[in-house]
């Protein structure tokens, strides 16, 4: 067990929090960069794709986690960031320039996503930003002199700053380095009064409210700066692909979304990480299960579908705090071996809220 | 008893009705609170005091009235403002069922209460500069006071959803008052809390009062310590003043003992006559 004594408020500022931590993640960032070394390419190219989804996570995270509005159309974020980096590059737009213009027009379509935010709570907001993904799947469809329409379109390799990043390792690298950089502004975000305000609207609005913030600005904020991020993952996502059409950015990739964070642990960091990794490693699972199966199962189609909805009926039944809240319970375990009891991680009854201001 | 000067009102309530549907919930209500007092609201349940705070605290609109509130530089008509405003202006508030932020510590919901002092905007707080270290250690020595004004060093780093009630009664007071409020509105502090932690609560407001110098409205139903701590008390019932003057006075009102006891003829009326012993006694 690992008792910190702190001497000065700056401590608690810190982002690691002592040196246990200093070393782990000083590790893991050492293996990710390491990682081409001794990855093959097939290998890399999957972890790439977890780079890009954790991106996408961490800011359906920030929505869905911390301020706790859910959106099922998160894929259309994802798919208006994909086509504005494949029609900037494509007219020879410098790459992190039209990264910035492939995140600025997601988050100006998330501000008016967000709009309708303020009125409609829980399920409605989901019933909303559902017919918002659907109108931009189909408006991806039909706008066919700057999308390609339902036949798709090529996206370039990128190039920065004169270097053409066409070898998996290199499009890593920089996958990584904007990983890192849009980790380190959510938990910026998330330690300074802007994420504070989002953590209070989450838990209470009523209140949230009388402590002086703005619903609406900080709803709206919320939703575009979650959407930025998924417009960064999409631009990402269709350099990766180096192929898009409307059908990438539809209803079940919104859903993948969403689930990804679920099952990663809402309303932490580490969640939309643990879940871009179950995301990605999640087929190949299945892929690998399937040579175990009686041929009537393991080749039927809705395997995954089956699969991903168990998974998720399981996680909300028993770990409804996802992976990141099972490690958090294994790491408890070993701490204080064996002095863990059963009901620690126990939800307390929570006290009846008043219905008396609605 | 000698008006006081204008300047001594802090908040002045003339004329609040609130109409919700065929229920008259607040009606013709006026009051003042004036710089530095313990104002308290009474009544029996349904007469609308929770009403009248959330007029205050703007989660209402009045049907007519107006709320003058003089800040120490302007003076605004409260019910122009939105809800979101009000705490700028000075005003902080708790629940009567408690309204914290659950899934966050103590310090967290604190911290929360200084939002309306940030001094950083969204671009440095992405890029946490040092700017924004600053304020956010200067943040946390403010609600390390108020932390150690209500005893609260125990419970810092506790999630809120694992508090005992009496506890959690005491951090929400702790939020108002990190937002460094001119006026205190404290919708029955004392409902859920045993007699010790009562006893505590008054404490506290006295303190509150007369160390910080902040105006306390509230509301609340245990009468020894709405005699202890205030300096004037209204009773309402059904919408509608019934008195106002000292515990009391009020106290002895004969309106407000029918309000909540019933008239004497009501009373009478269930007497029985003497020598007719209840019937379940007799065997």
């Amino acid at each position: 067990m690992r008792f910190l004594f702190k001497t000065s408020y700056a401590q608690d500022l810190r982002l690691a929090k002592h040196g246990g931590q200093v070393f782990w993640y000083g590790l893991l960032c050492l293996l990710l960069v390491a990682a081409p070394v001794f990855t093959p390419e097939y290998w890399l190219a999957q972890l790439t794709f977890v780079l890009i989804y954790a991106i996408v996570g961490l800011g359906l995270m920030l929505l869905a986690g911390y301020t706790g509005l859910f959106s099922l159309g998160h894929a259309a974020f994802l798919g208006v960031g994909a086509y504005t980096q494949a029609v900037l590059t494509g007219m020879g737009w410098p790459f992190f320039l039209s990264l910035g213009c492939a995140a600025g027009i997601s988050a100006a379509v998330g501000i008016v996503v967000g709009l309708p935010a303020m009125r409609v709570k829980g399920i409605y907001l989901g019933m909303a930003t559902l017919a918002f993904g659907f109108i931009v799947e189909e408006g991806f469809a039909r706008w066919e002199s700057v999308t390609g329409g339902n036949s798709g379109m090529p996206v370039g390799t990128p190039e920065v700053l004169g270097y053409a990043l066409d070898t998996a390792t290199s499009f890593y690298l920089l996958c990584l380095a904007i990983t890192a950089a849009c980790t380190l502004v959510i938990l910026n975000l998330l330690r300074s009064p802007t994420g504070r305000a989002f953590v209070a609207i989450r838990d209470s609005e009523i209140s949230a409210q009388s402590m002086g913030i703005h619903l609406a600005y900080y709803k709206t904020l919320s939703f575009a700066l979650s959407a930025a991020f998924a417009g960064i993952g999409g631009a990402l996502y269709a350099h990766k692909l180096q192929f898009i059409s409307p059908d990438q950015f539809s209803i079940l990739q919104s859903i993948d979304l969403l689930l990804m964070i679920v099952i990663g642990g809402l309303g932490s960091v580490h969640g939309a990480f643990l879940g871009a990794l179950f995301l990605i490693s999640m087929p190949q699972l299945i892929s690998l299960g399937k040579d175990w199966l009686p041929d009537s199962v393991g080749q039927s189609p809705g395997l995954q579908g089956l699969v991903y909805g168990v998974v998720l009926i399981a996680f909300v039944l028993f770990e409804p705090m996802g992976l990141y809240g099972r490690w958090l319970k294994v790491r408890t375990w070993l701490q204080m071996f064996p002095f863990y009891r059963q009901g620690m991680f126990k939800r307390q009854k929570t006290f009846q809220k008043s219905d008396r201001l609605r | 008893m000698s008006r006081p000067a204008n300047s001594d009102v802090l908040l002045a309530a003339r004329n609040l009705s609130v109409r919700f549907g065929g229920v008259l919930a607040v009606n013709d209500v006026s009051f003042d609170v004036r710089r530095g007092e313990v104002f308290t609201l009474i009544g029996p349940n349904g007469a609308g005091k929770t009403t009248v705070f959330n007029l205050i605290s703007r989660i209402y609109t009045p049907t007519t009235g107006t709320i003058a509130w003089s800040g120490p530089d302007r003076h605004v008509d409260l019910t122009q403002q939105a809800p979101h405003q009000v705490a700028g202006l000075g005003i902080a508030r708790t629940f009567q069922n408690i309204e914290l932020f659950e899934h966050a510590s103590v310090l967290h919901n604190l911290l929360i209460g200084r939002h309306i002092r940030r001094e950083t905007g969204l671009w440095a707080d992405m890029l946490f500069t040092s700017r924004v270290r600053a304020a956010e250690v200067r943040a946390r020595t403010k609600a390390e006071e108020i932390i150690e004004f209500l005893d609260l060093q125990h419970y810092r780093d506790t999630l809120v959803a694992g508090l005992p009630y009496g506890v959690r009664k005491v951090v929400e007071l702790a939020r108002a008052l990190c937002t460094e409020p001119r006026l205190l509105l404290l919708d029955e502090p004392s409902s859920g809390l045993n007699v010790e932690e009562t006893e505590d609560m008054a404490f506290w407001i006295q303190d509150i009062q007369q160390d910080l110098g902040i105006s306390v409205l509230m509301v609340e139903h245990d009468m020894s310590l709405v005699s202890k701590v205030s300096d004037r008390v209204m009773a309402m019932n059904q919408g509608e003043v019934v008195a106002l003057g000292t515990p009391q006075e009020v106290q002895a009102h004969p309106g407000v003992i029918e309000a909540y006891l019933g008239s004497i003829d009501e009373v009478a009326s269930l007497r029985r006559p003497a020598g007719s012993a209840p019937a379940r006694s007799a065997t």
